[in-house]
């Protein structure tokens, strides 16, 4: 390790240092427990690298400056919790239909509604899938330790911009709070990526004409080109227009430009998988209390494996696919009533019986619990 | 050092319990380069209701982050120590703060009862270094972390201007548990 960017961080603190290396340059906020140290360390440090905080009069707000400054050219992003993230919608789905790059990151607590605001919970895993209405493209991605919340914080604004998309970062209050040891990057050797450019600086009239990978190459505002931002369906353009066909071509485009670069987006780890019989599979901070499952129950000369999506939507399904095979028993814990597990009962079908181990008490799930459901107890 | 010792500090919200907590752990992660992690748990009020901070320290990377059979318990009050005692590992320890909790007839770990508040007031003349003492003690009847590990650890987290009474606090924890061993 090199120690001088070794630092004992919490998971919230690891994301707005990740922000910060990422380039991030504007933040648009209202504060909510557990979310609120990234807010407050981004408004220490963005003033440091040249970068705007704001705290908006609510989440509503905060997710249009949000979306502002994105078109504006920032590095755009902000930090909430389930509430917050619920009020986030509506404007999410415009980020989504404009392409307009942002990070929203959701520290996620006990709901439904203000629910319990200082316990874990993992509830919003399908709400920021379809949290907004339509179909929409999104990238959704639940790190588990804090060194990789830190790293994962680096990779949602890169996805971000290479895909002009929103990226949802979930956390939970167990990894947003919880302090570990990490190493920062070298801001020399961090691979930033940069949202498309247009062919020609002025004058382009064509800002949502696509490059190779399917991202409009949007100029951004104040650099010379006149174009239209919109909600409504539109063509190359941006402005609005009834015509099917134009309009058929928008919706598959908005799809492909995630679904059809999914290698360039998909992470996972699979531990001690190949020779497992029972697989756990789980994502966030639940899957610290997994491995800790299998360790135990691999030393009591049991073939069990952890399956852990970083990425949760676009779906890893060729790798689920993959990592289950052969399997005769598939454990999914998670703090929640089942979520993720209906995406997977999806990919798997039935063949292979599935156990869920679920809470919602504030309390994490225990590795004894998943070794009871691993045990058949 | 084992692969993974599990640490429960627990009291009232406003005892800075987090705040011990997370420098036990950096002295472990940072000054010892041991495996630390560091969780908590509390409710929504500023100060007062129930009040948690838990460090895992081993020498192999930590998976699950929290404390399920802690090997060593700190309870300032008794509503932490009803609560959570039961979870010890047998032959654990647990530091009761001695005004505050009543001591159990017998148990099957080891009690330590110091009047750490009583010692706040009076030798340092402020309630709020309590978590410094606390941390003083564990080091001592532990030695999870080394007490200069602990010391600079101190230096890094406490607010400016307030270093001396929290160092000072620190080695107050350190002599009365070494009276208590001799006692």
């Amino acid at each position: 390790m090199n120690t001088k960017r070794v630092r004992f961080v919490q998971g919230n603190e690891a994301c707005a240092l990740g922000a910060i290396d990422a380039g991030c340059n504007f933040f648009g906020g209202y504060p909510i427990s557990p979310s609120s140290e990234i807010a407050e360390q981004l408004s220490a440090l963005l003033p440091r690298h040249e970068g705007k905080f704001i705290q908006m009069e609510d989440e509503i707000g905060a997710m249009g400056a949000v979306i502002g400054a994105a078109l504006a050219g920032a590095k755009s992003m902000t930090a909430t919790s389930g509430p917050g993230f619920s009020l986030k919608q509506e404007n999410l789905g415009m980020a989504c239909m404009a392409e307009v790059p942002c990070v929203i990151v959701n520290v996620m607590r006990g709901g439904p509604s203000t629910g319990a605001p200082t316990s874990p919970a993992q509830a919003d895993v399908l709400q920021a899938r379809w949290g907004t209405h339509g179909d929409h493209p999104i990238i959704v991605t639940a790190p588990t330790t804090v060194q990789e919340i830190y790293h994962e914080s680096i990779r949602a604004f890169n996805l971000a911009e290479r895909f002009r998309n929103p990226v949802v970062l979930l956390l939970d209050e167990i990894n947003g709070h919880m302090r570990e040891k990490i190493e920062l990057c070298d801001p020399a050797e961090i691979e930033l990526w940069h949202r498309p450019k247009p062919p020609v600086d002025k004058n382009w009239e064509r800002p949502y004409e696509r490059n190779e990978e399917g991202v409009p190459l949007i100029p951004n505002f104040g650099t010379g080109s006149r174009f239209h931002v919109t909600g409504l369906d539109h063509g190359l353009t941006g402005f609005p227009t009834g015509d099917p066909k134009i309009r058929q071509a928008l919706h598959h485009a908005l799809i492909a430009k995630i679904e059809d670069n999914r290698p360039l987006i998909l992470k996972n780890e699979a531990y001690m998988v190949d020779d497992a019989e029972s697989l756990i599979i789980a994502y966030g901070s639940t899957a610290r209390s997994a491995r800790r499952a299998a360790d135990i129950l691999r030393k009591e000369g049991r073939k069990v494996g952890l399956f852990r999506p970083l990425t949760l939507f676009p779906t890893p399904e060729e790798d689920i696919l993959r990592a289950a095979a052969g399997k005769k028993l598939i454990v999914v814990p998670e703090m929640n009533l089942g979520q993720y597990v209906l995406v997977l009962r999806r990919i798997l079908g039935r063949d292979i019986p599935i156990i869920q181990v679920n809470r919602t008490d504030g309390d994490p799930i225990t590795p004894d619990q998943i070794i009871a459901a691993v045990q058949g107890r | 050092m084992v692969e993974r010792y599990e640490i429960r500090l627990s009291g009232a919200g406003g005892q800075g319990l987090v705040l011990a907590g997370v420098i036990l752990s950096e002295a472990a992660a940072i000054f010892d380069d041991f495996y630390a992690v560091q969780t908590q748990s509390y409710g929504p009020e500023a100060r007062g209701g129930a009040s948690k901070a838990e460090v895992v320290i081993g020498t192999e990377p930590i998976s699950y982050p929290k404390a399920t059979q802690p090997d060593l318990l700190l309870a300032l009050n008794q509503q932490s120590y009803d609560k959570y005692a039961g979870d010890t590992k047998k032959n654990g320890l647990v530091i009761i703060e001695a005004d505050s909790v009543k001591p159990p007839a017998s148990t099957d770990f080891r009690l330590v009862a110091i009047p750490i508040i009583d010692l706040a007031r009076k030798k340092i003349g402020r309630e709020v270094v309590v978590n410094m003492i606390s941390l003083g003690i564990i080091q001592e009847l532990t030695q999870i972390v080394n007490y200069e590990s602990l010391e600079k650890a101190v230096l890094r987290r406490v607010p400016k201007g307030t270093e001396d009474i929290n160092t000072r606090a620190l080695k107050l924890g350190r002599e009365a548990a070494k009276e208590f061993k001799e006692e």
